[in-house]
């Protein structure tokens, strides 16, 4: 886009600005979208579970602007600021935590391609920022100045932070598995039949996917791992003294991490954008047929890849208005004496399993019928960041 | 086993304690003096044949007429009555215990009759005779936590006495 | 070795953290009202618990002493709302033992059917709250359907969905209407499956276990120490029920009547039956166990039910009148506790001569079994609060009258 600007002579740093705008703006929609489909969703299913009918008037049928109106309500409430809280980290804190889960759909490939920044250290970079929201969660506990937010803080902090080297752990399986960071080429090289997918790669990989969906609800603090703000202990944890708009900053970031968390589970084992059956490419529809095939091609694929997320994000809410909330020793306990050890002896089969079967069992032994030369990844996603038009921006970071 | 047969038991240790019984009302009771009502609660207690381990309720009556013309017709003094009610989960047997108390110690308005405590004893009454105390301000000596329950901390008066008065205002609330 | 010393105080020192005060309640989403207990923390352990009570006194006793009997019967409504027929009950049998009376046998079946579905209602609402409380919300959805359609009967049979006022001393003043046992029956049918639902999304969830068994352990001697009774009694593996061993106007009313006693004597509960083991962590007088005894009264009361359906349907006598609304009441004093769903509800009247009585005395179930608190509060964490306090299943205007 700042090369198509630039070419009707608008100055560099303004084309520049202008296209980090847009898709900016676009990267919000995304977000913003999924986090409303997640509370109707959570709307819809948590009814269903308990034998109601949930919204249904609002926007005609199923009630499916209940999220607008929801947030026209919140935004219309009073702002309330206790008076013992710390003024400027309380106003800071829903942005930060809202900022950081934004920022890690940066880096969240939706198709083969179609990435805002590809980084080729894109599930480190999706980490390491995932990880920053619990810094707004703690700020904001710590700065209301209310007793029960503290404690809301504090268990975010030890939960959060242990509950980080699993669910890291869980993602080195699939880099030592694909020998890259890149999630683009992590979910390029699942494409095909569903076999493919890393989950299927191995017994070990099967464990490891239940391993990283327990810790990707631990860390998005979901129920049963709601501790932060269990209701029914800490009032509602952290989010005690917020109300209004700021409330919905955090709301809105705990929906659209469940959608990140979902949707990396979706990229790392569950095979990204490629479908269980690869219409997309019997038809034809890759970019090798022309651009506008690969673009339809992607379209599909970013339908997987959303639909994937919202079965993970359907399968955290099934899960919350089913299971009681852990207790804190409890959940520190599932962390470090059965996610780590599991994963580090799931990690230690999966290296033994690549050198000795590199490629997974079934792959192994359909590559001697079905022969896919592996260079044709690559250049596929070369080719439709440019097919795109220039949306993605190249980055220059390169930690390999 | 009846309140005859209790009160036969009883009689042997604390005779002296024993004031008064009643064996055909209702509820059959036996009245003890409120300075040997610890031990007679102990044994009571742990007597195997009597075994009361449970104490339901500890609660008082005032027995006092505020309008004049009817106190003229009434026959007893005005005093208040203690009543603790008793089971046994082993021996399945109920008993009525009661205390007579003047409504003020000494006779001087103001001064809360006081009672020795039996929470020691069983610890139901450790609530129950701080609402007593609170509601009809009867004195537990060696209470652990002689606080009041239900009412405020700083609540003036014991509202179930029959010449209570409402205060019309709590800290600048209107009350009537 | 001195410096030694000295330098490993100053590290002891330097993490020490000091206890925190916090107030939990009046208003907190699971103090089941406006209930305030005040923990002493140490990080996440509590280190000690204060219950202060009396945010909803609204002097029960002394409204009692300018009313006549029946006209004090709403009032009783309000003591325990969740099981205001149980109320009324207790308060009108207390007043027959007062005045010598008894009723007529059918007006005692209808007694049992009521007092039984409000049981259920009432243990319903139990097992739902104490899901919420350890953080699952669809039990109590589900409860409260449940409890809804119990509440409907209700409304069918006096018009009201919370308070009834319905079991008046000496009788009531309108037998349920046509039809309604059928729908009673029916309603029994379909409640049947349910309990195995909430035991398959309770009882026997790994969560909830953990979260449960094991916390909040009442020894049989403290809870009887204590006064407490009902479910929190015999949880805790003693043998006590006033519907069987009550005072004789008490156990009248179930005379006829097949049933068992649900306590886990010995670690064991005494009927075959076909809900979820006891699972190994779970020890007698933990909050599992309260949970567990009161589904299991559920099933007994639906026994309890049919049989009373059944008994009324044959007895051809008819239903007794209540007594007039300005009754003298005979010099002396009664007091009776009832088995209540929430333990035993006790009333004392006495009576002067007149119409009013001279003083009324309600001990209740829930205010006894709220004292061990403390006790058993000692040393768990944040998240056991709720738990032991919802498993002792507390309703705060019967403790605060």
């Amino acid at each position: 886009m700042a090369e198509l600007l630039i070419s009707i002579s608008i100055p560099d740093w303004l084309a520049h600005t202008i296209a980090a705008l847009v898709q900016c703006g676009l990267l919000l929609a995304i977000a913003l979208c999924s986090a409303a489909v997640g509370i109707w969703l959570e709307r819809k299913v948590s009814a269903r579970i308990q034998d109601r009918l949930g919204p249904t008037r609002v926007g005609g049928k199923f009630g499916w602007l209940q999220p607008p109106a929801d947030g026209l309500k919140l935004i219309c409430k009073e702002d309330i600021i206790p008076a013992a809280a710390d003024h400027i980290l309380f106003r800071i804190a829903p942005y930060v935590c809202f900022c950081a889960t934004f920022c890690v759909f940066l880096a969240l490939p939706f198709a083969n391609g179609w990435v805002a920044v590809e980084l080729n250290a894109g599930a480190f970079f999706l980490l390491a920022v995932a990880g920053l929201e619990i810094f707004g969660v703690i700020l904001g506990g710590y700065a209301s100045g209310s007793k029960w937010s503290l404690y809301g803080a504090m268990r975010e902090a030890a939960q959060v932070v242990s509950y980080e080297i699993p669910l890291g752990l869980c993602v080195v399986v699939v880099v030592i598995l694909t020998g890259t960071m890149n999630l683009v080429e992590i979910g390029n090289q699942q494409a095909g039949w569903f076999f493919n997918w890393h989950i299927f790669h191995d017994p070990f990989t099967f464990v490891v996917f239940w391993v990283y969906v327990t810790c990707a609800v631990a860390s998005s603090n979901r129920a049963p791992f709601d501790l932060p703000e269990a209701e029914s202990e800490l009032v509602a944890g952290f989010l005690t003294e917020y109300s209004g708009f700021r409330w919905v900053f955090f709301f809105m970031g705990e929906y659209a991490s469940m959608f990140v968390v979902s949707g990396l589970g979706a990229l790392l084992f569950l095979g990204g954008w490629n479908g269980p059956i690869p219409i997309a490419s019997l038809l034809g529809l890759t970019p090798d047929g022309g651009d506008v095939f690969g673009w339809i091609g992607n379209l599909l694929g970013m339908c997987n890849f959303i639909a994937k997320a919202f079965a993970g994000m359907t399968f955290m809410i099934w899960l919350r208005w089913t299971l009681p909330r852990l207790r804190i020793d409890q959940v520190i306990t599932t962390c470090l004496k059965y996610c780590v050890p599991i994963v580090s002896a799931m990690l230690a089969g999966v290296m033994l399993w690549s050198f000795f079967l590199p490629g997974g069992l079934i792959l192994h032994v359909r590559s001697r019928y079905v022969a896919q030369p592996p260079s044709a990844v690559q250049s596929r996603a070369e080719s439709s960041i440019t097919a795109e038009g220039g949306c993605a921006t190249r980055n220059t970071m390169d930690i390999r | 086993m009846n309140a005859r047969n209790i009160y036969d038991l009883l009689l042997q240790p604390f005779k002296p304690w024993l004031t008064g019984h009643d064996f055909e009302a209702i509820d059959p009771w036996i009245e003890v003096g409120g300075e040997g009502l610890p031990e007679i609660a102990r044994f009571l207690r742990d007597q195997d044949e009597l075994a009361f381990d449970m104490l339901h309720c500890v609660t008082a009556v005032d027995y006092f007429e505020p309008d004049e013309k009817k106190a003229a017709k009434v026959q007893w003094q005005p005093y208040l009555e203690l009543i603790y009610h008793l089971s046994s989960t082993k021996r399945r047997h109920r008993l009525v215990l009661k205390v007579k108390l003047p409504r003020w110690k000494d006779d001087r308005p103001g001064e809360l009759p006081e009672v020795p405590s039996v929470s020691g004893v069983w610890s139901t009454a450790d609530w129950h005779e701080r609402e007593v105390f609170d509601l009809m301000g009867v004195r537990f000596l060696g209470h652990p936590d002689p606080r009041r329950i239900l009412c405020p901390e700083d609540w003036e008066g014991h509202p179930l006495r029959k010449d209570y008065q409402m205060p019309t205002e709590y800290h600048g609330i209107q009350t009537r | 070795m001195q410096a030694e010393r000295a330098q490993s105080d100053t590290v002891e020192f330097d993490v020490r953290t000091d206890e925190m005060l916090i107030n939990m309640g009046p208003q907190h989403p699971s103090t089941h009202g406006v209930l305030r207990v005040v923990l002493r923390t140490d990080g996440e352990v509590v280190s000690e618990v204060t219950p202060h009570i009396g945010y909803l006194h609204r002097s029960a006793e002394k409204i009692a002493e300018k009313l006549t009997v029946r006209q004090y019967l709403p009032y009783t409504d309000r003591l325990d709302y969740l099981a205001a027929m149980n109320m009324n009950l207790g308060w009108a049998l207390t007043v027959e033992k007062l005045l010598g009376r008894r009723v007529s046998e059918k007006t005692r079946h209808l007694r049992v059917i009521i007092a039984e579905l409000n049981r259920i209602a009432s243990h319903l609402v139990a097992a739902g709250c104490f899901g919420l409380d350890l953080g699952s919300f669809t039990p109590f959805m589900w409860t409260f359907r449940e409890r809804e359609k119990i509440v409907d009967l209700f409304e069918e049979i006096c018009g009201a969905r919370l308070t009834y006022s319905y079991l008046l001393p000496g009788g009531v003043t309108a037998g349920p209407p046509d039809g309604w046992f059928g729908r009673c029956e029916a309603f029994l049918d379909q409640f049947d499956p349910v309990i195995d639902e909430l035991h398959a999304l309770l009882t026997s969830n790994a969560i909830f276990i953990k979260r449960t068994a094991d916390v909040g352990v009442l020894p049989p001697e403290m809870a009887i120490d204590y006064g407490c009774t009902g479910p929190v009694l015999r949880a805790s593996g003693v043998d006590w029920d006033l519907r069987r061993d009550g005072e004789p106007i008490c156990t009248e009313m179930y005379d006829g009547y097949t049933w068992q006693v649900i306590a886990p004597t010995g670690g064991r509960y005494p009927d075959d039956h076909p809900y979820p083991p006891v699972p190994p962590e779970a020890v007698v007088g933990d909050s599992w166990h309260r949970f567990f005894v009161r589904m299991l009264e559920v099933v007994q009361s639906m026994y309890l039910i049919r049989q009373g359906i059944e008994k009324y349907s044959a007895d051809d006598g008819e239903l007794d009148k209540p007594i007039k609304i300005k009754e003298k009441l005979p010099k002396g004093e009664a007091y009776l506790e009832t088995e209540a769903p929430k333990g035993q509800m006790g009333f004392m009247i006495v009576g002067d001569g007149s119409a009013v009585p001279w003083r009324v005395r309600i001990r209740s179930s829930s205010f006894c079994n709220i004292s061990p608190l403390p006790e058993l509060c000692r040393g768990v964490l944040i998240a056991d609060m709720p738990a032991i306090l919802a498993s002792l299943d507390i309703v705060l205007g019967e403790i605060d009258r």
